[in-house]
Formats: structure tokens, C-alpha cells, sequence
């Protein structure tokens, strides 16, 4: 079981590297792009609010950071604080759901 | 030169001479025969090939038999101790036995499919498996790279490089017959899923053996097999 989970583990967090590397290029890049003449709150929200794209472009990359930062956690947890077993596990996924939960809040109120 | 010598707890300071081209273990063996005779140490071939006498020197985990004084020295001075994350059986001896077993229980042993009466397995040298063993086959099993490791100090259970390299040279190996059972040892987190890619082991390597490599190499390995549900 602990082979399963944690080759599975290692995986999802490959996999949302490789997203979340894509996502902070785009996102970093469009900041850059977008400040150039200066930029007020109002017309940042003028742009997010009701745009799909940038709704699903957000929510993809706050969903990888609710899986690679939990599963990198779980290591720091037990080599520093010698905290292993379920109660860890139980952590690390409230850990995850809080991410994303935050994240897809401040998503959804620029969005909204 | 000034030498501290980790005996216990405590720093023994000795006085030793300086020669040229003189080793660390000249050093110590030095100290047992003129200065100190209660001294316990471990060596045997002296020419880097029995992986018998490392020990800590000046911080870093060493072959001491090929390590030149004149490269480890600071300010006329030197610290001799135990490999680090083994247990000391006195001075500078370690009990390398635990070592060892994480070898056998991560699948170090090669087992085949030919007898003595089939003919010879015929493996290219030029092949992508054969260069991927030979990478990593020249290890002597000193120890080194297991002292240098942080997660073995953090994870007691960690396979920890050398095993790990071992299993992946045998990974490599078109003759075994066990991939699928190794997989299985090596996979999770007290094998190669703990490497956090430092890669002390790789420069600690007397044998300039990169094992971060061959543990990458797993885990790439295990996560197909995964795929496939071999695991």
C-alpha cells in the first residue's frame, strides 16, 4: 500500500510541476505585460469578471498548487518533526483542501 | 600537523609528522603504531579498492586511504571521526552491518535465469543497459555516500544511495530475472521516493559514482511499472 501511494504521490507532483511550471511562466509573463503603462484595481477587475479563460487558466493552477504543496509537505513534516502515520496524511489533505479553497476563493471573487 | 582523533565523545589531540604524499590513513595508522596503540580503526587494501576505511575527515566523509593529506589539511590541522548515521563500534569503527542488510532489502542480490550449462549471456558494451550498470557498478561499498546523506540521518529507514545504486545497476542488467520484485523494494518512503536529489552522495563519491542518478532512474522505473499496475 505505502509503495502505491507513495509512487502515486510522486507522480501527481511530476505531473503538477510540469503544470505549475507552464502556469507561472503564463502568469508572470501577463503581469509583466499588463503593467506596463500602470494598472489600477478597477481595470484588472474589468478584464477578470465573467472571462472564462482566465477562470479555467486560474482554477488549473490553483488546483496544482493544492496537490504539489501538501504531497512536498509531507516529507518536511517527518524529517523535521518525526510526524508520520495517518494523522499526517489527515494534515497534509486538510493542508491541500485549504489551498485550494483560499485559492479558488480569491479566484471566484475576481471572477465574480 | 595537529590531528583530533573523535574517540567517544571526545577529541584526542595528537602531534604527527608531516611526509610527502602522505594519506590519512598514514595518519591514523601512524597514531596506532608510535603514539597510541588503543586506537581502533579499519582498513585493509590501502589502495582504494576494499572500501574498508573511510571515516569523517575535517567534516566530510572520506576514503582515507586515498585522501592526500596535503588536500584535506586546514590551518596545519586535522579531524578525524566516524562515518556519520552508523552506529560506532569504537574510535573510528563503525558497525557497518545495517548498512549492508538495507543492500539485501532493497534487492541487491542478482539472480538469473542460465546454469552452468547454458552458454555465456552475450550483453553489448555499447547497449543503453550495459552503460547504465556500468555507471554505477565500480561502487566498493564504502560507506561514504551513506554518511553524506541528510535523509538517512532524517529517515533511519532510508535504503540510502549505495543500496539503491546497487539495485539499479541490477535494474540495468539484462540477465536478472527480479525487476519486478526490486521495483516493489525500492518503491516508497523509505526507499527511492525519500531521495531529495542533494546529491551529497554524488559529490562525496570516491569512485565519482553518482547514485542520485541510478535513484532517479527508479523512480522513473517504478512509476511506469505503476502505470502498468506491475507494482
Amino acid at each position: 500500500m505505502s509503495r502505491k501511494f507513495e509512487t502515486g504521490l510522486w507522480i501527481a507532483q511530476r505531473a503538477s510541476a510540469g503544470v505549475l511550471a507552464l502556469c507561472v511562466v503564463v502568469h508572470l509573463g501577463t503581469i509583466v505585460y499588463a503593467v506596463r503603462g500602470g494598472l489600477s484595481a478597477a481595470e484588472i477587475l474589468g478584464r477578470t469578471r465573467g472571462n472564462s479563460g482566465w477562470l479555467a487558466f486560474y482554477s488549473v493552477f490553483v488546483l496544482a498548487v493544492a496537490i504539489h504543496a501538501p504531497i512536498g509537505l509531507r516529507p518536511v513534516l517527518a524529517e523535521w518533526l518525526a510526524w508520520r502515520g495517518r494523522s499526517r496524511e489527515v494534515f497534509a489533505l486538510a493542508f491541500a483542501l485549504l489551498l485550494w479553497w483560499t485559492g479558488m476563493r480569491a479566484v471566484l471573487t475576481v471572477f465574480g | 600537523m595537529k590531528v583530533f582523533v573523535k574517540r567517544g565523545e571526545a577529541l584526542q589531540e595528537f602531534e604527527v609528522p608531516r611526509h610527502p604524499s602522505q594519506t590519512v590513513l598514514d595518519v591514523v595508522t601512524y597514531i596506532q603504531r608510535a603514539l597510541d596503540p588503543t586506537l581502533a580503526y579499519r582498513f585493509a587494501c590501502r589502495v582504494g579498492m576494499c572500501g574498508s576505511c573511510a571515516m569523517t575527515v575535517n567534516g566530510a566523509p572520506r576514503w582515507t586511504c586515498r585522501t592526500h593529506v596535503d588536500r584535506v589539511l586546514k590551518d596545519e590541522t586535522l579531524e578525524i571521526g566516524p562515518l556519520r548515521n552508523l552506529p560506532v563500534i569504537r574510535d573510528l569503527v563503525t558497525d557497518m552491518r545495517g548498512f549492508f542488510d538495507k543492500w539485501e532489502r532493497a534487492g541487491g542480490h542478482f539472480e538469473g535465469a542460465r546454469t552452468r550449462h547454458d552458454d555465456f549471456a552475450r550483453v553489448s558494451p555499447a547497449s543503453r543497459e550495459r552503460e547504465a550498470a556500468d555507471a554505477g557498478i565500480e561502487c566498493i561499498g564504502c560507506g561514504v555516500c551513506y554518511a553524506a546523506c541528510d535523509v538517512v540521518s532524517w529517515n533511519p529507514d532510508y535504503l540510502g544511495p549505495a543500496a539503491l545504486n546497487r539495485a539499479w545497476t541490477l535494474m540495468s542488467d539484462v540477465r536478472d530475472t527480479q525487476h519486478a520484485q526490486r521495483l516493489r523494494a525500492v518503491a516508497g518512503d523509505a526507499g527511492c521516493h525519500a531521495c531529495h536529489t542533494h546529491m551529497s552522495c554524488t559529490e562525496r563519491c570516491p569512485k565519482h559514482i553518482s547514485p542520485t542518478a541510478g535513484i532517479a532512474g527508479l523512480k522513473r522505473a517504478v512509476a511506469k511499472a505503476a502505470m502498468k499496475g506491475d507494482l
